[in-house]
């Protein structure tokens, strides 16, 4: 426990102290203020016609605001977990640390979930940036707030198993860069294998498409906690954090 | 509780702080190290020899836990390396040969940071980090970054790391490799300061270092243990028995060689004379003795009363480096003969 909390400090410092948590805070604030600005525009126009033209759309902040403003999130953050996840293990191999680390007193495991929680909790503080937008439509409006909440579960659930899976990669090689490619590769297979449900119902679109990681988010978006996709996110989270394992203990007897 | 205190007693003890049994790592092609088997006495600076890739890298990261062994066994400070890895890396301080340094990190945190790693306590923290910022003179680079440091500083602040938990064990692995000669010597002296407290495994392929630094040598080649033994003690056993080196000059005219060789085999415990080389009127022999003979003088005698000029007499001593390739020599010429063989053979 005191050796995990010790490597996540240093993951944090690490993250902090080189631009690349400022950069991924900024660029996501600028990418989710947009889509915030866009999707808000869409529904003042909306509500602004529906009085105009004298009768009623129903109107609703949740639906029609923050759930797809959540499921935009989820795909940015496809783009963004690649840039997390890259140096965790890649950048260790290659300064020689990885040495220090595996000849102290640790276990890999408090090494691991050390590092996969600092990955977490940059990507939780990307998170809260965007709940800064959502601060107005608290002001001005009166959304309901438990979906919301779950919404943001959800997207968390995702991010760990991302990261999860994206730290294995790291594990893989000496390269930061191909780690970073490769992650995105996988991050954005896992997106689209949702599509292949659109044109096609049979038994392997269908496996295909629980596969994806994206068809899981929108019970969440929904406001939905649903037993089915936390079990899918959890259980990718752990084959992630299982293959770390796996992997760190064959460059023992590779190396 | 009296258990413990039993082991622990037993332990402080024990003299001997690792034990090597017939070590092995194998890897798909070759094998890095075949059967090596050594012991190192507490309090000692041991120098682990060999040429590049002959396995002193290999062994020392099964002796620290990042390789496990493919066969055979090692124990340090008491603990096996496969059974109790974790009580073994609390007791070893390990250099790899490129210090493993954060270049973000200035050198307090990363000092911090290992010795936390290594389950410091955060007041004992402050006293090591105090004690090793002196003892490898690294103050004054406290609140540098790691990435700006000279290579001098980084292999400091490396060694730091290394002792930041008072280990029993030291392994250093080429300590001294890419620094310039006067680094080299307060490296050296640190290491040697800090033999007694620790006991240090230091790799090198250069063998004054192990000369000036060491007392045991452990010699390997091709993951082979060519030989284990203290320095002195391989000096003497290279050299059989003291070897002088003789250079006589005739007073007049040219004197023959043969004449010399015969004089100076009749002095008593000259077991072997040499005839090395003839430059104008002068002679040079190389004059062994029988074991435990010193002939030095009785050589001086003979060679004035006989009336000749004595020019030179001075011991040749055999140096590391000599003994290095004689024990390594024969499995360095085998593959050139094979070599030769083939190419006859076609």
């Amino acid at each position: 426990m005191r050796n995990t909390f010790i490597i996540w400090r240093k993951e944090m410092r690490s993250y902090f102290v080189s631009p690349v948590a400022y950069l991924l805070l900024a660029m996501f604030g600028v990418i989710f203020g947009f889509f915030f600005w866009n999707i808000l525009n869409f529904f003042v126009t909306r509500g602004m016609e529906s009085q105009m033209s004298g009768e009623m759309y129903p109107m609703n902040v949740n639906e029609q605001m923050i759930r797809p403003l959540l499921s935009n999130v989820g795909v940015i953050g496809l783009f963004f977990i690649p840039m997390i996840t890259m140096r965790l293990f890649a950048e260790e191999k290659r300064n020689g640390t990885i040495e220090l680390l595996a000849t102290s007193p640790v276990r890999d495991g408090e090494v691991i979930i050390g590092k996969w929680l600092a990955a977490l909790t940059l990507y939780g503080g990307i998170l809260l940036l965007t709940a800064l937008n959502f601060v107005f439509l608290f002001k001005f409006g009166n959304p309901d707030w438990k979906p919301l909440a779950i919404g943001y579960l959800g997207l968390l659930l995702q991010a760990g198993a991302l990261l999860a899976v994206g730290m294995f990669i790291s594990t893989l090689t000496k390269n930061q860069i191909i780690a970073g490619a490769a992650t995105f590769g996988v991050c954005l297979l896992l997106w689209v294998l949702e599509w292949v449900s659109g044109n096609d119902s049979s038994t392997w679109a269908q496996v295909l498409s629980y596969m994806s990681v994206v068809s899981h988010i929108g019970s969440f978006s929904k406001g939905v906690l649903d037993t089915k996709d936390a079990v899918y996110y959890v259980s990718l989270a752990f084959l992630g954090l299982f293959f770390t394992a796996r992997s760190l203990e064959s460059l023992r007897w590779r190396s | 509780m009296g258990l413990f205190k039993d082991r622990a007693s037993c332990f402080l003890k024990q003299k001997t702080m690792i034990t090597v049994n017939e070590l092995t790592k194998r890897y798909a092609r070759n094998t890095a190290v075949d059967h090596i088997s050594f012991n190192v006495e507490r309090g000692q600076i041991v120098g682990f020899l060999g040429p590049n890739g002959a396995g002193k890298t290999t062994t020392m990261r099964m002796l620290t836990c990042f390789l496990p062994p493919t066969a055979g066994t090692a124990t340090v400070a008491g603990f096996d390396v496969l059974e109790q890895p974790l009580e073994v890396k609390k007791r070893t301080g390990y250099l790899p040969e490129t210090p493993p340094l954060y270049q973000e990190m200035r050198t307090r945190e990363y000092l911090e940071f290992v010795g936390k790693l290594k389950g410091l306590s955060a007041g004992e923290l402050r006293n090591r980090i105090e004690y090793v910022s002196e003892r490898c003179a690294i103050g004054d680079v406290r609140e540098k970054l790691l990435g700006k440091l000279s290579k001098g500083y980084r292999q400091r602040v490396g060694l730091a790391q290394a002792i930041i938990h008072n280990p029993d064990v030291l392994i250093l692995d080429e300590p001294t490799a890419g620094l310039d000669p006067k680094q080299i010597n307060e490296t050296r002296d640190l290491i040697k300061s800090l033999a007694g407290d620790h006991t240090i495994i230091l790799s090198t392929h250069i063998l004054p270092e192990v000369e000036q630094t060491c007392q045991q040598v452990i010699i390997i080649n091709k993951g082979k243990l060519v030989a284990t033994d203290s320095v002195n003690n391989l000096q003497i056993r290279a050299r059989g028995a003291e070897s002088v080196l003789v250079e006589v000059a005739a007073r007049n005219g040219d004197l023959d060689s043969g004449t010399i060789q015969s004089r100076l085999e009749k002095v008593s415990g000259v077991s072997r004379v040499l005839f090395k080389d003839k430059r104008e009127n002068r002679s040079i022999f190389e004059v062994e003795s029988r074991k435990d003979r010193f002939i030095r003088g009785e050589l001086a005698r003979a060679v004035v009363e006989a009336g000749w000029d004595l020019n030179e007499l001075r011991p040749a001593a055999v140096s590391l480096e000599e003994i290095f390739l004689q024990l390594t020599g024969d499995q360095a010429a085998a593959p050139k003969n094979e070599a030769a063989a083939k190419g006859a053979g076609k």
